[in-house]
């Protein structure tokens, strides 16, 4: 296990060199020049030209990147053109408000999506799994920002039982919104794949072999069909954190959190490149560690998993 | 040459079952009366964007001063802006820019996906670790921040959307197509084929992609419906398509500021953008359960 | 007891399980009724789709609903009738009073558990016991069914068991609260031939030290005629034939019998004969033709073959049979024709 773990590790190397690519190429073809976004208007062309050079940004891309690149090793993500602060320290402010947002829309997800889902399997065409399957189709079709917008407006203008936006005092009815919206989708997603995971694996004979043995159906449930029906459903979940974090600017927008996913959105408006792949990077990292995690889970879950990498790996 | 009709009459029987499958597809979609719906809403979309200046009452572009922000009635059924544009018009021609973005920015990541799932799949190798480790990069990247950052680059406008949606959505394509080549590869009847003497293009044109093409209509089919979201939510921020053209998700970003005074504003956009998306999800669940049955 | 007054443990009369399917209803068993006598292995032969397999579900209630329902009948097992309790009674029945061993031992064990934990659970469900007793007699179960190395082997999961190891796996655990009927579903049909003799043979002397009795649904006549002392043959959901050992395979008085002895090899006939395998198919059990069932494949048939279904009835004693010529067959006034 510890060497299928580090063999993860290293795999994520490539994609780490493959994102700060595409990245900086993106940002390196904007036509607008950083100097000029530091300097405001009417500095003279000399000491643009003395910020360019000190920054590096004269030289050819490649010459930039290799920097970039030594720098990371390091540990340092650079600084924000536009707000010349490090890049991590502005990462630092924002990432936890995205982090504690989306911990709570995987919440919604895993208690919502497992629950609906199950009950709809077990109770298949009652109607309740027709409620089920009506509203998880019909949240994949909804907007986020749109479903935002009207929850902001049923629950914070016209009932006023919610605040509309922001993060107040970080209070948990700050919470529900934004995280009811950004879990909309994925909750949905989940509910569906743990019914018709729920429904495949109770068609096993495993299950019946469990009635046979006079267990109850909430024990043949609980026990034999959870575990086996979890295992896809694991993978969903783990996958949507990392996305829950990247997928965040529409929700973050419309309720103006100050998260991550509103930072990078705007560090792109204002060219703001070393925010931008700093942060992007940051996500990634964070969603293949994610994918890291899964895979460990999943070799809990399964345990035919399990043997195979010992296979492998000894 | 001889050999070629030699092989085709070889696999005549897989043809056979080939045009069956569709077929009965069809017959099992025609039953399912959700799939029936998503279709009829699919149509009447279609037939709605083309035409739109029949349907709409108003130019949707038109500001009528004294009308501006009329709440929903008689004479604009849907209201009307603080412009005094009416909204019913604009969502009339809105659908055109979903519509289109919809096809054709998936038929974009379509061709790019076979391409490299074809490539990926059937010759293996190298070409196929460079190709699924691209598609990681594309996975682990966030969809939504990538079409922006890529809006940024090209600019806003239509044709940048397709580009921007299209190449961001390839690497499923090409994972999916990676697939069913693996799978249908080292089926009798191609070996069959190759024995007798087809070439790699004669193979992969004649043979598998026929027989693998369900899964990519499936695909592709639900896809539709996350492009036009992916289309509405660059709009909304202002880097897809600009005004005055009307775009569901631009009227959307304009009503932000309103939404206590003007609520119809933002209501009719996100309704029509719900069931279009409704419509080829529905298609799409209908397909997915007409090929294959014994996934429902 | 009823069991030592008329030595039945088991007795199912007229039973119907049908199952609604969108193309319509689907018969598969209709109106059957044996007994069980204690200590005994009775034998349920048929083609596949047959309904013998849901026969054995039926008695334990494990068919799946929906679209299957049992919609007539007695299962009755010491007296209780089985399709009237309700489901936390029939719990204490299943795994503890009447077991169940399925066809198919790969697919029948749950991958994501251990199989220690899936022989003790089925101990536990029924016996309040300490954790060390349960484990003491979970490794009395793996010896008795010759598992090697029990103690190692509670650690394993089912993949990394062959298909005869786990089916003995699956026979630890419908004996581990000594029933009264194990009911075994094809137990061997998955399995290799040479494994195939080990599982009965070990099912064989687990009845004699558990002092259960035995149902064994198959459609192996070899396997009916060494291990089990009466018969009943189905065809099409219906009971066609009922009998000892040696009358079915000796003097069988239902044409679909006789047409099954036809089919198989005989290692005891001196007289090397054509193999005859019965012409035609089974009819859709959805759309039974009227009369008797096997009529369209019979050589006998006649005009009231068409027109009434036989019922099952007693021809002597002890020999039931459905089939309006059998006094015929018994009397020999019918000679096999061709």
């Amino acid at each position: 296990m510890f060497f299928y773990i580090i063999k993860r590790i290293l795999q994520v190397i490539p994609v780490i060199i493959g994102v700060t690519l595409i990245l900086f190429l993106l940002m390196y073809v904007i036509p607008e020049d950083p100097a000029r976004l530091i300097l405001q208007k009417g500095a003279t062309e000399e000491a643009l030209q003395n910020l360019r050079v000190k920054m590096g940004i004269d030289k050819p891309l490649y010459v930039q990147y290799w920097r970039y690149m030594t720098q990371l090793a390091k540990g340092d993500l650079g600084t924000s053109y536009r707000y010349r602060r490090p890049v991590d320290s502005i990462l630092a402010d924002h990432y936890p408000n995205s982090i504690k947002l989306a911990i709570a829309a995987i919440l919604i997800e895993i208690i919502i999506g497992l629950v609906a889902g199950i009950i709809s399997a077990v109770k298949k065409y009652s109607f309740w799994d027709i409620l089920v399957t009506v509203s998880t189709t019909l949240a994949v079709c909804i907007p986020v920002f749109w479903l935002g917008m009207m929850m902001q407006v049923v629950f914070g203008l016209k009932l006023g039982w919610l605040p509309m936006s922001g993060m107040g005092d970080g209070s948990l009815r700050y919470y529900i919104l934004p995280a009811v919206t950004l879990a909309s989708v994925s909750t949905a997603f989940v509910a569906r794949m743990t019914r018709s995971s729920m429904l495949e694996v109770m068609s096993n004979d495993y299950i019946t072999t469990a009635y046979a043995k006079g267990l109850s159906q909430f024990k043949v449930i609980g026990k034999h069909a959870l575990k086996n029906a979890l295992i896809p459903v694991v993978t969903l979940i783990g996958l949507d954190l990392g996305a829950l974090m990247g997928g965040a600017i529409l929700t973050e927008t419309v309720f103006s959190w100050p998260g991550v996913g509103r930072t990078i959105y705007l560090a792109i408006l204002q060219r703001d490149a070393p925010v931008v792949i700093g942060g992007t990077l940051v996500l990634v990292l964070i969603f293949v560690f994610i994918n890291l995690i899964v895979d460990v889970t999943y070799a809990w879950l399964d345990p035919r998993i399990r043997y195979e990498k010992k296979e492998v790996n000894v | 040459m001889e050999n070629i009709s030699e092989i085709d009459e070889l696999t005549t029987e897989k043809k056979y079952s080939r045009s069956s499958l569709y077929k009965d597809a069809w017959r099992r979609l025609r039953r399912n009366k959700l799939a029936m719906l998503g279709l009829a809403i699919v149509i009447i979309l279609i037939l709605i964007a083309i035409f739109a200046p029949l349907i709409a009452p108003y130019d949707p572009i038109e500001r009528i001063k004294k009308d501006s922000s009329l709440s929903p009635g008689k004479a604009y059924f849907f209201g009307t802006d603080l412009l005094g544009r009416d909204i019913f018009s604009r969502v009339i021609y809105g659908s055109r820019i979903s519509i289109e973005v919809g096809i054709v920015a998936v038929g974009i990541s379509v061709v790019i996906g076979l391409f490299f799932g074809a490539l990926s799949g059937y010759f293996g190798g190298i070409s196929d670790i460079a190709i699924m480790r691209m598609a990681d990069i594309f996975f682990a990247f966030p969809y939504i921040l990538g079409a922006i950052a890529i809006m940024t680059v090209l600019g806003p406008g239509i044709v940048n959307i397709f580009i921007a949606i299209g190449i961001l959505g390839w690497a499923s394509f090409a994972r999916i197509f990676r697939g069913s080549i693996l799978s249908i590869k080292n089926k009798e009847y191609i070996e069959a084929a190759r024995a007798l003497g087809a070439n790699n293009y004669r193979i992969i044109t004649k043979h598998i992609f026929p027989n693998s093409m369900a899964p990519i209509i499936v695909y592709a089919t639900m896809n539709v419906g996350v492009a036009i979201i992916v289309e509405a939510a660059l709009s909304f921020l202002g880097l897809g398509v600009q005004p005055p053209t009307p775009s569901w998700g631009k009227m959307l970003a304009e009503s932000l500021d309103y939404i206590d005074i003007a609520p119809w504003m933002m209501l009719f956009p996100g309704l029509a953008i719900v069931i279009t998306v409704l419509g080829f999800v529905l298609l799409g669940d209908g397909l997915r359960d007409a090929f294959d049955p014994k996934l429902k | 007891m009823d069991i030592s007054k008329n030595n039945k443990i088991l007795e199912v009369k007229n039973l119907k399980t049908f199952f609604y399917t969108d193309a319509g209803v689907v018969k598969a068993v209709d109106g059957i009724s044996f007994d069980l006598k204690f200590g005994e292995t009775l034998g349920i032969v048929g083609e596949t789709g047959s309904g013998k397999s849901v026969t054995a579900l039926s008695i334990l209630r494990l068919i799946p609903q929906p679209p299957g329902k049992i919609v007539d009948g007695e299962i009755l097992f010491d007296g209780k009738d089985l399709l009237k309790v309700s489901n936390r009674e029939l719990q204490n029945y299943r795994g503890n009073r009447i077991s169940m061993i399925f066809q198919d031992p790969m697919t029948s064990l749950n991958p994501v558990y251990t199989i220690g934990n899936q022989i003790m659970e089925s101990i536990t469900i029924h016996r309040k016991l300490k954790k060390k007793d349960i484990i003491k007699e979970s490794l009395k179960l793996l010896e008795m069914v010759e598992i090697p190395e029990p103690m190692k082997r509670l650690n394993n999961y089912p993949h990394e068991f062959s298909g005869g190891m786990r089916q003995r796996v699956m026979i630890a655990m419908a004996i581990a609260n000594s029933p009264s009927i194990l009911i075994a579903d094809e137990p061997t049909t998955a399995l290799d031939v040479t494994i195939q003799a080990q599982i009965l043979e070990l099912m064989e002397s687990v009845k004699i030290k558990t002092n259960s009795s035995i149902i064994i649904i198959t459609h192996d006549l070899g396997v009916v005629a060494k291990y089990a002392s009466r018969v009943m043959v189905m065809y099409a959901g219906k009971p066609v034939e009922f009998s000892t050992v040696n009358n079915i395979f000796y003097r069988p008085l239902h044409p679909y019998t006789m047409g099954l002895m036809e089919s198989i090899t005989r290692l005891d006939e001196e007289k090397k004969e054509e193999l005859k395998p019965i012409k035609g198919s089974p009819p859709s059990l959805m759309d039974l033709p009227e009369g008797c069932i096997f009529r369209v494949r019979c050589k006998y048939a006649i005009d009231k073959c068409r027109k009434k279904y036989p019922p099952l009835i007693e021809a002597i004693k002890g020999h039931k049979v459905a089939c309006h010529r059998a006094y015929e067959f018994l009397k020999g006034n019918l000679k096999n024709i061709d």
